[in-house]
């Protein structure tokens, strides 16, 4: 299969970027697009030229770590799937393709195709997480969740960070992938004792990134190769106003638990 | 860090509740107001009459007034400061974005809004205060019976083809805002459940597209001679 690429091309995050036209040949319809980009850079650096730099590790789409907006869609056209998942036969022989990286204020590009998300880390790390006692492993069936608790907080755990519903997002908006982090401890009895403060912190966090309101467009659930559902983002502003109601009822208590 | 600080209405979440209940307030009294407007079709005395029951009870109608001027002016001052927000969320533009899920309603919320804002201006120096300049007609406070005579001010109006012609386009606008926003407002709250979803979108766009054809009903009626 031939194409015809058209890629975004960025020395760093301070210069301004181009895009750049490339033909490609020789390509099979099993090439994944990242294999694609590969064959690629192959030929760049046989020719003596700068490689596009992309994101990937795993690519079988757990690791989270592939992006690239394709022919405006963030992670290609395949519904469901990541990058690294999507092959070349969903193109037609002889197609322009356009790439650009992830677009937001909050992921500036590091080069090419590559985009710093730990914007993305640092929302985790402000509330993100259990505080847990070390010891022993404790009995697994020693707290009961019930299955429906175990399966909603499972779809929410489902998210593997790639920041494709900031990229789809009209307003760069990180609410799908906040929600689903706040939701899936929420939900669970082990997210009870830091619920309040957890909810406010990533928000807080979130927002201090300089990542856009959410309008309700439902952009990234479309985007989500986890299939993360929306709903989950209302739920976190139940969660959240119901945290400041609290942390102005009992006054100190949202900040004492960090 | 202190989250004390901090109140809802900082955080990007908190101005969104702030659209949508002040969204809300602007729906409720739209419904109203749409339902009050019927009453043309129950000829003069009824809409007259109504008019005159509102004005004669001046905590009813400073109470409603006060209450919309707060939901507007809030509503108003945080769309701009998530427009802005927003659109400093993503300083360089996609060359080639396909939109999946969004709609030409949720996207231009913020131009449909700008409309109504006019339109509000326009409506209030027509009806409420009288300025009909270019209507050809004489806008009469009272009528025979010492009622305000909203039914008179009404038909002469929108005989007019252009001033039907301007509501028609508001409400264009004002349908198109509920399109997105009615069913948005009760996300942004977290009123949400995945059993109900379905049919609180269904039933919140059904609403909308009711108030628009409530309220085209009465221009369209007198300007198509079928209130005269
Ligand atoms: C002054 C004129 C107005 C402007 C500039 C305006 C602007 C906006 C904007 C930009 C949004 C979307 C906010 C976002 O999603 O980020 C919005 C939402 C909304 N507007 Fe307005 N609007 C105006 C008047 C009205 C009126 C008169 C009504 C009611 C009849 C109304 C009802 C709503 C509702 C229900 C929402 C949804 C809130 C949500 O998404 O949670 N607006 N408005
Ligand atoms: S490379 Fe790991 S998800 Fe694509």
């Amino acid at each position: 299969m031939k194409f015809k690429l058209n890629v975004w091309r960025q020395e760093n995050a301070k210069s301004a970027g181009r895009f750049e036209k490339y033909d490609i040949d020789g390509i099979t319809s099993g090439h994944s697009f990242l294999e694609m980009l590969d064959v690629l850079n192959e030929k760049l650096v046989m020719q003596g030229k700068d490689p596009i730099a992309f994101d990937h590790d795993c690519r079988e789409g757990i690791c989270g770590s592939c992006s690239l907006v394709v022919n405006g869609r963030a992670h290609g056209p395949q519904e469901a799937a990541t990058t690294c998942q999507l092959h070349m036969r969903k193109f037609r022989d002889g197609e322009e393709i356009n790439v650009e990286p992830w677009r937001a204020g909050a992921f500036p590009v590091i080069r090419d195709l590559a985009v710093d998300r730990s914007s993305l880390d640092r929302i985790i790390q402000a509330g993100g997480y259990v505080s847990v006692r070390t010891g022993a492993v404790a009995e697994a069936n020693a707290i009961p969740i019930s299955k429906d608790v175990a399966d909603r907080a499972m779809d929410a755990a489902a998210c593997i960070g790639c920041g494709a519903c900031v990229a789809a997002c009209p307003n760069a908006s990180a609410m799908l992938f906040t929600a689903a982090k706040v939701r899936h401890l929420n939900l669970l009895p082990q997210g009870q004792p830091e619920r309040d403060m957890r909810t406010i912190k990533m928000v807080e966090q979130m927002d201090a990134e300089g990542f856009g309101a959410c309008s309700n467009h439902l952009e990234c659930e479309a985007a989500c190769p986890k299939q993360i559902s929306a709903d989950f983002i209302g739920e976190l502003n139940r969660d959240l106003a119901t945290a400041m109601l609290r942390a102005r009822g009992a006054s100190g208590n949202a900040s004492a638990g960090g | 860090m202190s989250t004390q600080a901090s109140s809802l209405t900082n955080t990007t979440i908190g101005k969104k509740m702030v659209m949508a209940v002040s969204g809300l307030v602007l729906f409720g009294f739209v419904i109203g107001h749409m339902l009050g407007n019927l009453q043309v079709f129950l000829g003069p005395d009824a809409i007259n009459g109504y008019s005159h029951t509102l004005h004669a009870t001046p905590v009813l109608i400073w109470g409603a007034r006060s209450v919309l001027l707060v939901a507007i002016v809030a509503h108003a001052t945080t769309a701009i400061s998530l427009a802005r927000l927003n659109r400093a969320a993503r300083p360089v533009a996609y060359a080639v974005k396909k939109d999946i899920a969004t709609d030409y309603a949720a996207k231009t919320m913020f131009w449909s809004g700008l409309t109504i804002a006019l339109y509000i201006a326009y409506h209030l120096a027509h009806l409420t205060f009288g300025m009909t300049k270019g209507l050809g007609y004489q806008h009469l406070p009272f009528d025979a019976n010492g009622l305000p005579d909203v039914y008179h001010n009404l038909v002469q109006s929108f005989r007019v083809p252009w001033c039907t012609a301007l509501y028609v386009v508001a409400q264009g606008a004002l349908s198109m805002h509920l399109y997105h926003g009615a069913w948005s407002l009760f996300q942004t709250l977290g009123v949400n459940h995945k059993r109900y979803n379905e049919t609180l979108r269904s039933s919140a766009v059904a609403v909308a597209m009711a108030v628009c054809v409530g309220f085209l009903a009465v221009p369209l009626a007198v300007l198509f001679g079928v209130v005269k």
